[in-house]
Parts: C-alpha cells; sequence; structure tokens
C-alpha cells in the first residue's frame, strides 16, 4: 500500500514537472476539462452523499442517541434510587418520632395513673381524718355542753346544800338555778 | 521549473481519455482528488460509524464531534425545519473541507480551486434552495424580495437590489471559495520560488514565510468549508422560514 502510495506520488511529481512549461494564464477557465470536472463531482459527491445519508449517518445519529439514552437512563436510575432512599430514611426518623411518641404517651399514663391513685388513697385517708376529727370535735362539744350542765347542776345542788346548813331553810330549787344560770352568763360574758 | 505560480492548478488526463460522444469526461488528476477525498471521507467516518462503545475512542469521537459540529451549525442557522437536509451539509461540508485539506499536500491538486467545481457545488445550491423555497411558500417566496419597513418611495430600489444579491448568491459562493484557495495556494508557491531562487543566503525569510502561509491556509481550509456550509444552511434559513 506504501509502496503504491509513493510510486503514485512520484508520477504526479514527475506529471506536474513536465506539464510545467507548456500554457500561461488562469488553467481555471481553460474550458477544455470543465465538463470532465462537472461529471466527476457529480459521481463522487453524488455516491459520497448517498453512502453518508443511507449507511454512516444513521449509524453515527443511532450511537449518539443510545449513548444519549442511556445516559439518561442512568440518571433516571439514579434519581429513582436517591427518592427511593429519601423514602426510606423519612419513614425510619418516622419510626422513631412513633416510638418516641409512644414512649411518651406510656409514660404520661403511667404518670397519671400514679397521681390518680395517689390522689384517691390521699382523698381517702383525709377523709377518713376529717370524719375522725368531727367525731372528736363533736364529742368534745358534746362534753363542753354536758360538762357545763353538770357544773351549773352541781352548783345548784352545791348551793342550795350550803344555804340549808348555813340558815337552815329549804330553798327551791329553780330559784338557785335561775341565779347560778345568771352568774354562769355573767362569767361567759367576761 | 516552478516559476509560474499557476502551473499547480494545471488539469491533466490520467490514463485513457474517456468520451461520451462529444464530452470528455477523462479522468484527470482533479478527478482523482475527488474520489480520494470521497474515500477518506467515507473510510474516516465508516470506521467512527462502526463502533458502538459508550466511551467513543479517537475515530468515534471524531465522527460524533463532526457530526454534533453540523447538526448544532445547522439547527442553529437555519432552525429545525432544516433537518432534512442535515446529510447534504454534512456531506457538502465534509467534502470542501477534505479537498482542502488534501489540497494542502505538496504536489498534490486542489480540487476547490477550480471555479467550474465550486460553481457547480454553488449553482447546485442556488438552484436547490429556489426550488425548495417555491415549493413549501408558492410565490410568496418572492416576498423575500420585499423586505418590510421600508419607505414606499424606496420599494422599487431594494427590490431591484434584493433580486441582484439574490441572483448573486452562486457566484459570491463559488468565488470566494474559489479564489480564497487559489489566492492562498499561488501565494504560498510564489514564497516557495523564492526561497529556490534566493536560495541559502536570502531563502530564510521567505521560508518561514511559507511555514507561517501553510499554517495559515490550513486554517482557512477549514474556514471555508465552514463558511461555505454556513453560507448554504442562510440560504436554506432564507427558503425554509421567510424572515422578511
Amino acid at each position: 500500500m506504501k509502496k503504491i502510495i509513493i510510486y503514485l506520488y512520484a508520477l504526479f511529481s514527475f506529471n506536474y514537472v513536465a506539464i510545467s512549461a507548456e500554457t500561461g494564464g488562469m488553467p481555471q477557465l481553460n474550458p477544455e476539462f470543465w465538463l470532465s470536472q462537472i461529471f466527476w463531482l457529480t459521481i463522487t459527491f453524488g455516491i459520497l452523499f448517498i453512502i453518508l445519508s443511507k449507511f454512516i449517518l444513521p449509524k453515527i445519529r443511532n450511537n449518539l442517541e443510545s449513548r444519549k439514552s442511556q445516559i439518561m437512563e442512568n440518571i433516571e436510575i439514579a434519581d429513582n434510587q436517591k427518592t427511593k432512599s429519601e423514602k426510606n430514611l423519612k419513614e425510619y426518623d418516622k419510626i422513631i418520632l412513633d416510638a418516641k411518641d409512644k414512649a411518651k404517651k406510656t409514660f404520661n399514663l403511667a404518670k397519671e395513673k400514679i397521681q390518680l391513685d395517689l390522689g384517691k388513697e390521699r382523698e381517702k385517708i383525709e377523709s377518713e381524718l376529717n370524719s375522725e376529727i368531727e367525731d372528736a370535735e363533736n364529742e368534745i362539744k358534746d362534753l363542753k355542753k354536758s360538762s357545763s350542765e353538770k357544773i351549773s347542776l352541781i352548783a345548784v345542788d352545791t348551793a342550795a346544800e350550803i344555804i340549808q346548813k348555813l340558815i337552815g331553810v329549804e330553798v327551791n330549787k329553780s330559784n338557785v338555778s335561775a341565779i347560778v344560770n345568771e352568774q354562769v352568763k355573767l362569767m361567759k360574758g367576761k | 521549473m516552478a516559476a509560474n505560480p499557476m502551473y499547480q492548478f494545471n488539469v491533466y488526463r490520467i490514463g485513457p481519455e474517456i468520451k461520451i460522444g462529444e464530452v470528455d469526461i477523462s479522468f484527470t488528476n482533479a478527478s482523482l482528488f475527488m474520489v480520494i477525498s470521497t474515500l477518506a471521507i467515507l473510510i474516516v467516518f465508516n470506521l467512527g460509524a462502526k463502533k458502538k462503545s459508550l466511551i467513543p475512542d479517537k475515530i468515534q469521537l471524531l465522527s460524533e464531534l463532526s457530526y454534533s459540529f453540523v447538526s448544532k451549525m445547522i439547527s442553529d442557522t437555519a432552525g429545525a425545519k432544516a433537518k432534512p437536509y442535515f446529510a447534504f451539509i454534512f456531506s457538502l461540508f465534509m467534502f470542501v473541507l477534505f479537498c482542502n485539506m488534501f489540497g494542502m499536500i505538496p504536489y498534490s491538486f486542489t480540487v476547490t480551486s477550480h471555479i467550474i467545481v465550486t460553481f457547480v457545488l454553488a449553482a447546485f445550491i442556488f438552484i436547490g434552495v429556489t426550488i425548495i423555497g417555491f415549493l413549501k411558500h408558492g410565490l410568496g417566496y418572492l416576498k423575500l424580495f420585499v423586505p418590510s419597513g421600508v419607505p414606499i418611495i424606496l420599494l422599487p430600489l431594494i427590490v431591484v437590489i434584493e433580486i441582484i444579491s439574490y441572483l448573486s448568491r452562486p457566484i459570491s459562493l463559488s468565488v470566494r471559495l474559489f479564489a480564497n484557495m487559489m489566492a492562498g495556494h499561488t501565494m504560498m508557491k510564489v514564497f516557495g520560488g523564492f526561497v529556490v531562487s534566493l536560495g541559502l543566503v536570502g531563502g530564510w525569510l521567505p521560508l518561514g514565510f511559507s511555514v507561517a502561509l501553510t499554517g495559515l491556509e490550513i486554517l482557512v481550509a477549514f474556514l471555508q468549508a465552514y463558511v461555505f456550509a454556513i453560507l448554504t444552511c442562510i440560504y436554506l434559513n432564507d427558503a425554509l422560514n421567510l424572515h422578511h
């Protein structure tokens, strides 16, 4: 192949030198080979155009498109995986939040129950205490009442006895009690 | 030898004379470089299209980058409606680019430095675009020559100018490519001639110029192919999306 190229090259150079001394002016304006040039231009350019447009360019376009589509596909897959992982992350977060909520709720529930129980117990004890205190107070009141009455009775009896011993006169008990009551009232008033 | 810098553009017959009737369609050096360019494009892009690896290797990357480059160029200038013409513009761009680039090899022949080649391409584009325009818009395509927002007094003048500029499109398109390629190659030849004639003593300066010019010419080779393709896109845009 190389030899052929070199041979052709040498042939050209030789031809070139041989023709060099023939004509003057612009060879472009010499119409001798115009038709030949047009003919060969049409043939070569026509073949070039047909082969390029029918066989080669569609292949290149397919290559480019398949590469593009593959890249797009890969990007899409990557995007999908990204959204999936984000979703998973969200779910995980949600699970953790839920667990936290649940724990809090359980804790609160337990606290409430304990407080409720505590309150109930306290109320029970308080009411028992209160009733006991009331009983005691009632007793004291009763005692107080009965004692003051008894005191006045005793005072009346004693006064009557003292008067009898002193002057030897039977005294009407109701009179004595009236006086004693007055005295008691006076004392209480002080 | 090498006295006339225009000799490099000579076309000569390779092999026997082929005639169809009166028409001479002999295989010439121009034809050879058209065939070489076509084969090179087909080989490179076929290799690039064969592999289907997800991570492309060099040749696959080259073909895929070219594909997206041209595709972007078309969608930027002519919009989505120009998609059916992608294959044509791609072939056109690659053909002109490879012909220009093969022309940069010493002793090779630059196909695009011949007005007839570029003119045939440009005329084909011009006729094609005009047909597409009339098919898409009917007679409404003639509105292209009547820009909106122009005072009525100026309108006849503007319409004439627009028509002339439209009709001169194939000429400007073909002459731009042809003249660029021809001028560049002639200049390189002239400087190369200076290197030879000034010899060891004074030849270094033009040699430096030659080196710089080679770089510039490679740039021009790419740029002119790009301009050719993008102007085609712009004309196509006029035909597809009537803007005026």
